[in-house]
């Protein structure tokens, strides 16, 4: 059970502006500005939830999962992860939770992946039959078999991040973390990871809390989304909830044969290039079908393709709403 | 206990790895130790006697002082520590049930001590071999070679609860390289790394006994030279202790007070 309650946090950050003098200046005075990078967030997250955490870069994604996992320390607020506040708990908190960051490692580079993971079954003091069975397990599901024996430095982005998941995993945690973690994988990895982390989830009811940038991570992995932007909460529900809050919109694409499209009420041409053409209907007015049916019956259409507003699309248009 | 342990294995059998290292540190520090005993040969064959260590006392504290080199030179530090503090990446550092303190120390410990056992047996013995007074002798009797092994324990971590504090100080720098070579040229004079604490003015050395620097590497092989010995061994020994205990609760007070306000950089 996650449950964090009116958390702020504030960086105090130098600025001044290009130049030598100003350099010189700032020698002197410095100036600061102040970031507000939480601002009175609060959610409860519960066990064995997987929850997509979502935002801009800059949003405050990555100073909640800091808090979150022990390392940074609110200005105010309250945050209670299994009983613990975990900056005042630190060492019995983290070995509680999993944590990757996906921009940066915990293998020791210069040695082979396995003896991080042995290091990490001491550090976290797991029993020995139990690691065996863990280790089997993970190696098995994220495919590293073969890998587990180079070091780190040797391998691909995509096998070291497969060997980082495992190693945030050997001590069963109840609660995993992860930030970024397909950030620069491609499509190969990227899916193996998801396969992985849905696996994780609905097997060992692992709570699993995951930031990314990638849209189709989250529709493939997240019932429910957390949105921040600018350190605030912005939304928090589910996917298909966003989805329908926002998207009014919808594109169809139509390859046809003949001169021009025509349209009813409640579509507009984005553009039509004689065969080609891209329309923005209304689903307030107009349903899908409604419209389909319109410009099949006024045209012979040779292809059509649906496409909603991405889930980017949805956050732009929420931060209009929310004028920030 | 174990998970620092295994730390301490890890990081040990990856320092041994470092083959070709080692064969070029033997070789410097022999062309190092040569050259500075040639130099003190030179001064001493014109008034050796006013000279406040003998001939052969030099040459074996010269002999330890490079087969110990990576135990002792204060200019080492291990950048991954101040990578990880710079870069942020001390983040999963923090996600460990470890105290960090004790991880940097045990760290700092595995990499000096796998370093200087790829080079302290070469060195020993084939200084040892060298003719007289070129070369290392045995301790005078067997009560200085155990009070140095003592010694040489504790100055190995007076040394490391020292560098400690250069590592925590990069929590409060941006870059910690100003602070790194002060504390460098600081340490390697006032340790007795240039120059053999005798051999500094009598004013002075009062003073620098007294300082840490001089419970690092000067205690330990001016025991083993016989310079020091008996109750000045001991009282020696007693002030090492001293610095260990300072060092050590300052550097875990600052170390808990910068986690309190660590902002972990990037990302």
């Amino acid at each position: 059970m996650i449950e964090l309650k009116n958390i702020n946090k504030t960086f105090k950050v130098a600025k001044r502006n290009a130049g030598f003098s100003e350099a010189v200046k700032a020698l002197f005075k410095k100036e600061y500005t102040y970031i507000h990078a939480l601002q009175d967030v609060s959610f409860t997250i519960g066990d064995g939830e997987m929850v997509g955490y979502i935002g801009p870069n800059g949003a405050g994604k990555s100073s909640t999962i800091k808090i979150m996992s022990g390392i940074l320390t609110p200005d105010s607020g309250e945050c209670i992860i299994n009983g613990r506040t975990p900056w005042k708990d630190r060492i019995s908190h983290v070995k509680d939770i999993g944590v990757v960051f996906g921009q940066r490692s915990q293998l020791w580079w210069d040695v082979p992946v396995i003896d991080s993971f042995e290091l990490i079954r001491d550090i976290y003091k797991v029993e020995d039959t139990e690691y065996k069975k863990t280790l089997s397990r993970l190696i098995e599901l994220l495919n590293i078999s073969e890998i587990v024996r180079t070091p780190a430095r040797q391998l691909s982005l995509g096998q070291r991040m497969r060997c980082e998941i495992a190693a945030s995993l050997l001590h069963g945690p109840k609660i995993l973390f992860l930030d970024e973690p397909t950030i620069g994988l491609d499509a190969v990895s990227k899916i193996a990871v998801r396969e992985f982390i849905k696996t994780i989830n609905r097997e060992n009811k692992t709570t699993v809390i995951l930031t990314t940038h990638d849209m189709q991570d989250i529709e493939a992995l997240t019932e429910r989304i957390l949105m921040i932007g600018k350190g605030r909460i912005l939304l928090d529900g589910s996917l298909t909830e966003l989805k329908t809050r926002n998207s009014t919109h919808k594109t169809l694409t139509v390859d046809y044969s003949g001169e021009k499209l025509p349209v009813s009420e409640h579509m507009t041409v984005a553009k039509d290039m004689g065969g080609h053409a891209e329309i923005i209907i209304d689903t307030a007015f107009l349903t899908v079908s409604q419209a389909i049916s319109h410009i099949s019956s006024m045209v012979e259409v040779k292809d059509i393709s649906v496409t909603g507003e991405t889930v980017d699309e949805m956050v732009v248009s929420l931060y209009k709403e929310f004028e920030i | 206990m174990k998970k620092y342990l295994s730390f301490f294995r890890i990081r040990f059998t990856a320092g041994l790895q470092y083959r070709a290292a080692a064969w070029a540190g033997i070789a410097t520090q022999f062309a190092w130790g040569g050259m500075t005993i040639l130099m003190y040969w030179a001064f001493y064959q014109n008034g050796g006697n006013s000279f406040p260590m003998t001939f052969p006392e030099l040459s074996s504290y010269i002999w330890m002082q490079q087969a110990f080199l990576a135990m002792f030179m204060a200019w080492f530090f291990d950048n991954e520590i101040f990578e990880s503090i710079t870069s942020g990446n001390i983040a999963y550092e923090l996600c460990r049930p470890c105290d960090i303190y004790t991880m940097w120390f045990t760290k700092n410990m595995a990499i000096r001590l796998s370093r200087m056992m790829l080079r302290c047996l070469p060195i020993l013995l084939v200084s040892a071999f060298l003719p007289a007074p070129f070369n290392i002798t045995l301790p005078s009797d067997w009560l200085s070679g155990i009070l140095f092994l003592i010694s040489v324990i504790l100055g190995f971590l007076v040394l490391i609860s020292f560098s400690m504090l250069i590592y925590i100080s990069a929590f409060y720098t941006i870059s910690p390289m100003g602070i790194r070579i002060l504390a460098t040229s600081v340490t390697e004079f006032f340790a007795g790394a240039i120059i053999p604490i005798p051999f500094f003015p009598e004013a002075v050395q009062p003073i620098m006994y007294a300082l840490p620097f001089a419970s690092m590497q000067n205690t330990p092989f001016l025991i083993y030279t016989g310079h020091i010995g008996g109750i000045e061994a001991l009282q020696s020994i007693a002030l090492q202790i001293v610095w260990f205990a300072v060092l050590l609760t300052v550097g875990r007070i600052l170390m808990r007070r910068a986690l309190r306000k660590v902002v972990v950089q990037g990302g």
